[in-house]
């Protein structure tokens, strides 16, 4: 399988994460050479067998509805770079 | 002309009635200060891990049974990946492949009195899933500011099968469902809170026509008045665009209240690549067979079974006995009223809670599409949308009417007084207010005889055959009684004086 210079570039859109022309190109053939992996795997023939949504065999562990967590909003925000009023400020976004 | 075809289906996201987060121990309450609600998990830093609230999944349970849905041994979570800013990890947990609820389906009620008939929606799934946070976009120096204390509440995604065919029946749904989730006690219903919401996926096509037409999904819509106003614009909206020739185009729209209308939202082209694939730090939820028998035993009787034991119990008609349903409150309420009243008395107290207590929620008391929506008093306060007169108190007041006390006109104006005035005993009120009905027969009949006396003429013209006359006779009792007599033993009482 092959992708194409657009096809890493809208994966990096997708994912906000900028590439240069030359990052751009290097990161399309470590995705060539995964997907290669992935040809490989999808080979192999699967009829009859569950699809297995996780590596390990065991079922989830659930948590008794109980507030446990308290206030640690000053030491969150000291990590931010910009707070105003306990909000964290972003860049403009209106869709 | 062409006739149209209208296509809806609605995914609604119920937040579920848990105190804490769907992955993490943060509080859900309503109304805390930015952030003060956001634990290391909700707000993403790195190294956590979302455990899952075993009462998220048990309100799961309870609307798969409710609806008659199939629950799923194993289901599974993934990741809903989108980027923005409220966000924080960049996905979504979310279910996508292995729902925990599928199938279904939910009674919904059109049309009014005799006219009116049920229809089944089918449901596609229900699926657990959390909130994001919230973006204000006013007034921080061209910054937009987030508050995360929303992100990881647990939600139900309901998502319907296309199958309403109106803004009407996308309206009847709706309320059939916020009933449905309050009935059973997994969501508060606080449409202004935000705790019920829908979407609606809207398309035309013309009649007779099997394929779908393009959809357009209305997004975020937090009130009934205000899903039908939007979808009767889009309806006629699309229609328009069709028939002028231009086809419609696949979007997500906003309504806007103030205008009416329904407008794109700017999205990008790959806005809808979610790129799902199951969350590798959870591992697969599993429901035994044991554990849904537990909750199916705990359940409430529901709504749909609820209205067929008052038709075969009480004789009601199947609109009396649906609307006695519609909500939880207005149900318990209708059948405590019964309890004290007596089951032979369940018709009148069924009609004395249709149209006399309804008919008093008002003001701020229904929803806003004019249905009243009840809720009890609770803890000595009456809630805005409160019946402010107990149920034992409106099966005393009934009680008093069917042993000849008061009479009917009597006893509506007890009901007022009862309603607005003090808290009182019923008796008291009877009492305070004159209401008694005259049922000694010796004083009626020295009224009686008064006013034969003084109404010669009527009683000639009754004597005539007039049977108007007769009532005249009745009306003059009446008021000479000051309306305490009884109508009933006045015209037997007058009958045998002007027979004999």
């Amino acid at each position: 399988m092959s992708l194409t210079p657009n096809d890493v570039a809208r994966i990096a859109l997708l994912s906000r994460i900028e590439l240069s022309p030359a990052e751009a190109e290097t990161t399309r053939g470590q995705l060539i050479g995964i997907l290669g992996f992935i040809e490989q795997l999808q080979a192999v023939d699967t009829t009859g067998i569950e699809p297995l949504a996780h590596a390990v065999d065991v079922v989830q562990r659930l948590r008794p509805d109980q507030v446990t967590e308290s206030d640690r909003r000053e030491a969150f925000q000291a990590l931010a770079p910009d707070v105003e009023n306990g909000l964290y400020l972003v860049p403009k976004v209106i869709e | 002309m062409k006739s149209w075809e209208v296509v809806i289906g609605l995914e609604t996201h119920a937040q579920l009635r848990t105190r804490s987060k769907i992955f993490s121990g943060s509080s859900v309450a309503f109304g805390a200060e930015p952030n003060r609600q956001a634990s290391a998990v909700d707000i993403a830093l790195p190294g956590v891990l979302p455990v899952l609230n075993r009462e998220a999944v048990l309100c799961a349970i309870k609307f798969g049974l409710a609806v008659n849905g199939n629950i799923a041994p194993r289901s599974v979570f993934a990741r809903k990946n989108y980027f923005y800013p409220d966000l924080p990890k960049g996905y979504q947990i979310s279910q996508f492949e292995l729902p925990v609820v599928s199938g279904g389906g939910l009674a919904i009620r059109l049309g009014q009195g005799d006219e009116m008939r049920e229809k089944l929606v089918h449901l596609t799934r229900a699926h657990l899933e959390e909130d994001a946070g919230k973006s204000l976009h006013e007034d921080f120096h061209g910054k937009t500011g987030i508050d995360l204390n929303r992100a990881g509440t647990p939600l139900l995604e309901i998502v319907s099968e296309p199958e309403m065919r109106s803004s009407a029946e996308a309206v009847a749904y709706a309320k059939a469902l916020h009933a449905l989730v309050q009935w059973i006690g997994i969501c508060d219903g606080n449409m202004q809170e935000g705790s019920f919401r829908c979407d609606a996926n809207v398309s035309v096509r013309p009649l007779g026509q099997k394929e779908f037409g393009t959809r357009r999904e209305i997004k975020n819509l937090n009130s009934f008045r205000f899903m039908q106003q939007a979808i009767d614009f889009e309806v006629q909206w699309q229609i328009n665009e069709i028939e002028e020739g231009r086809a419609i185009r696949q979007a997500t729209v906003l309504f806007d209240p103030d205008s009416g209308e329904t407008r794109a939202m700017r999205s990008k082209e790959d806005a809808h690549d979610y790129r799902y694939f199951p969350d590798p730090d959870l591992l697969p939820l599993e429901i035994t067979p044991g554990w849904i028998e537990e909750v199916r035993a705990a359940l409430p009787e529901l709504p749909q079974a609820m209205k067929a034991r008052f038709e075969a119990d009480y004789g009601l008609s199947a609109y009396d006995a649906a609307t006695l349903t519609a909500s939880r409150g207005m149900a318990d309420y209708f059948s405590r009223t019964v309890d004290v009243a007596g089951r032979e008395r369940a018709k009148l107290c069924a009609n004395w809670v249709i149209n006399d207590v309804r008919r008093f929620m008002t003001g701020g008391t229904r929803d806003d599409v004019g249905e009243p929506v009840a809720s009890e008093v609770r803890d000595g306060t009456p809630g805005r949308d409160a019946i402010r007169v107990s149920a034992e108190s409106l099966a005393r007041l009934i009680a008093r009417i069917t042993d000849g006390t008061i009479s009917n006109a009597g006893a509506k104006k007890a009901f007022v007084e009862l309603w607005t005035g003090p808290q009182l005993d019923v008796d008291e009120v009877i009492n305070r207010l004159g209401l008694k009905q005259m049922n000694d027969g010796g004083a009626l009949e020295k009224i009686i005889d008064e006013v034969l006396a003084a109404n010669a003429k009527s009683v000639e013209e009754y004597r005539a055959g007039k049977e108007k006359a007769f009532n005249a006779l009745v009306g003059q009792v009446m008021k000479a009684s000051k309306g305490k007599a009884n109508p009933q033993q006045v015209g037997e009482l007058l009958k045998k004086k002007l027979g004999g």
